[in-house]
């Protein structure tokens, strides 16, 4: 049972058309926050790949003009970061990962996320898959913003924000559920907001 | 890439507000008597939750601004839209209690014992607190590592922790402020951003493999690191948390 904060009302409602959309210990805002560790990576277009690899090798590579060439669409989603703000509606222009990954022999069940900068965090396929998961290189219209991810960051709405890895450069198969970075550091493996899934534990 | 063990559940726990102390006219500290509390590094935050008459409950995450062994504090700044820091820094009052948990993130911590080079602590504003941490970590180790602070932040009256930072705090530490807005009369720390030439004056050669700590709002994060990726320090060697702009108190991982 949680003591009452004495004088403690709570001011934030949520706004119109939010409601069910909000999940708990989450508000709504209308800023685009930027959480991550280190510096903010700048790789240039033309030295940019995107690869799947099994074992450490990769068995398939786009380069950026060849993921630009794949079908493309906009999503409008609700995100959620563990640092508790939600933001509704945001636009990405993306493709879709089952577009990437058909193009892939495997039977993998779970991936590991790498990024430039080191970055990595753990995913089931089954998250990933079924169109619940994108590379984004776009928002609201405009290349994606460095500082957001861009040139291209994944787009997993469904699960903290996190998962999402900016910077991304390609997926790892792999047979088991591995820790990535914030994982490693206490936060939770799967890390679905509507189970309140921040830490290792919840 | 270095990691830690996963530490089982992080359970609420209720703590007691202890001293409050008024560090600036926005911005209180506020030490917490914590029986449950398993200890900390020097950079974690943790996350605090309200809870109203009627269940609502409100919660926020801050870094900590105690030292490892030290009781639990945490500094905050009010927000006049927040919902969480106006109560935190008006309406609480010692022997309050408060639920509490953590200690979170193991990423931007500095334990003191891997030291290839000196140390470099950048804040804007209240990215102090986790740095000041640090400090005083450092201080109560006896760690000769050498240190400096740069320290931004608006005017001299909106300087947090002022006069501990103007102390000896063990020796070895330079402390550099820059003030952005109003520098009283006399002033004769820095004036103005803190940009790329700010930074060559003032941070460690790359040479020296410092290993930089860099705290504050987003476009202050993003133009330190560049600016000391410019310099020369190796990505790894930049460690950032940032702060949104709406009331969040530490860094996740979006």
């Amino acid at each position: 049972m949680s003591p009452i904060s004495r004088g403690f009302h709570g001011r934030r409602r949520e706004p119109a058309g939010a409601e069910g959309r909000v999940p708990p210990g989450q508000y709504v805002t209308s800023d685009f926050p930027v959480l991550s560790a280190g510096p903010t990576p700048h790789t240039p277009l033309d030295q940019w790949t995107f690869s799947i690899r099994q074992e450490g090798t990769p068995t398939k590579t786009w380069t950026w003009t060849e993921m630009r060439a794949l079908p493309a669409e906009t999503v409008t989603v609700d995100i959620h970061c563990v640092t508790r703000w939600s933001k509704l509606d945001t636009q990405w222009q993306a493709v879709s990962l089952d577009t990437l990954l058909a193009q892939v022999e495997h039977n993998a069940e779970y991936v590991l996320a790498f990024s430039d900068g080191g970055y990595t965090t753990n995913l089931p396929l089954a998250d990933i898959t079924g169109g619940q998961a994108w590379v984004a290189f776009g928002y609201d219209g405009s290349p994606l913003p460095p500082e957001h991810g861009g040139p291209a960051r994944l787009l997993v709405p469904h699960l903290y924000f996190w998962k999402s890895a900016k910077w991304v450069r390609g997926l790892e198969l792999r047979d088991q559920d591995e820790p990535g970075f914030w994982e490693t550091y206490g936060y939770h493996m799967y890390g679905d907001p509507w189970k309140e899934q921040r830490y290792a534990g919840d | 890439m270095e990691g830690t063990a996963v530490r089982g559940r992080l359970s609420w726990q209720v703590a007691t507000v202890g001293q409050v102390i008024d560090e600036t006219a926005a911005v209180r500290t506020i030490e917490l008597q914590a029986p449950d509390w398993a200890g900390h590094r020097a950079g974690q935050h943790l996350d605090v939750r309200l809870t109203a008459e009627d269940g609502y409950t409100a919660e926020r995450s801050y870094s900590i601004a105690s030292a490892p062994g030290e009781p639990v504090a945490i500094t905050v700044e009010r927000l006049e839209d927040g919902e969480v820091s106006p109560y935190l820094t008006e309406e609480l009052r010692a022997g309050d209690d408060l639920e509490l948990r953590g200690p979170i993130g193991g990423y931007f911590v500095w334990d003191g014992q891997h030291d290839i080079g000196p140390l470099l602590l950048v804040a804007g504003g209240s990215g102090v607190v986790p740095l000041r941490s640090i400090l005083r970590h450092r201080e109560r180790t006896g760690s000769a590592v050498p240190t400096r602070l740069l320290y931004s932040s608006r005017s001299l009256p909106d300087v947090i922790y002022r006069a501990e930072l103007d102390r000896d705090n063990g020796g070895g530490v330079e402390v550099i402020y820059t003030l952005t807005r109003a520098q009283p009369p006399g002033w004769t720390g820095r004036a103005g951003r803190v940009n790329a030439a700010m930074l060559a004056e003032v941070a460690w050669p790359a040479g020296q493999e410092p290993l930089a700590f860099v705290c504050g709002p987003t476009p202050f994060v993003e133009a330190v690191a560049e600016g000391l990726v410019g310099l020369g320090y190796p990505p790894p060697r930049v460690k950032t948390e940032r702060f949104g702009a709406t009331g969040t108190g530490a860094a996740g991982g979006s």
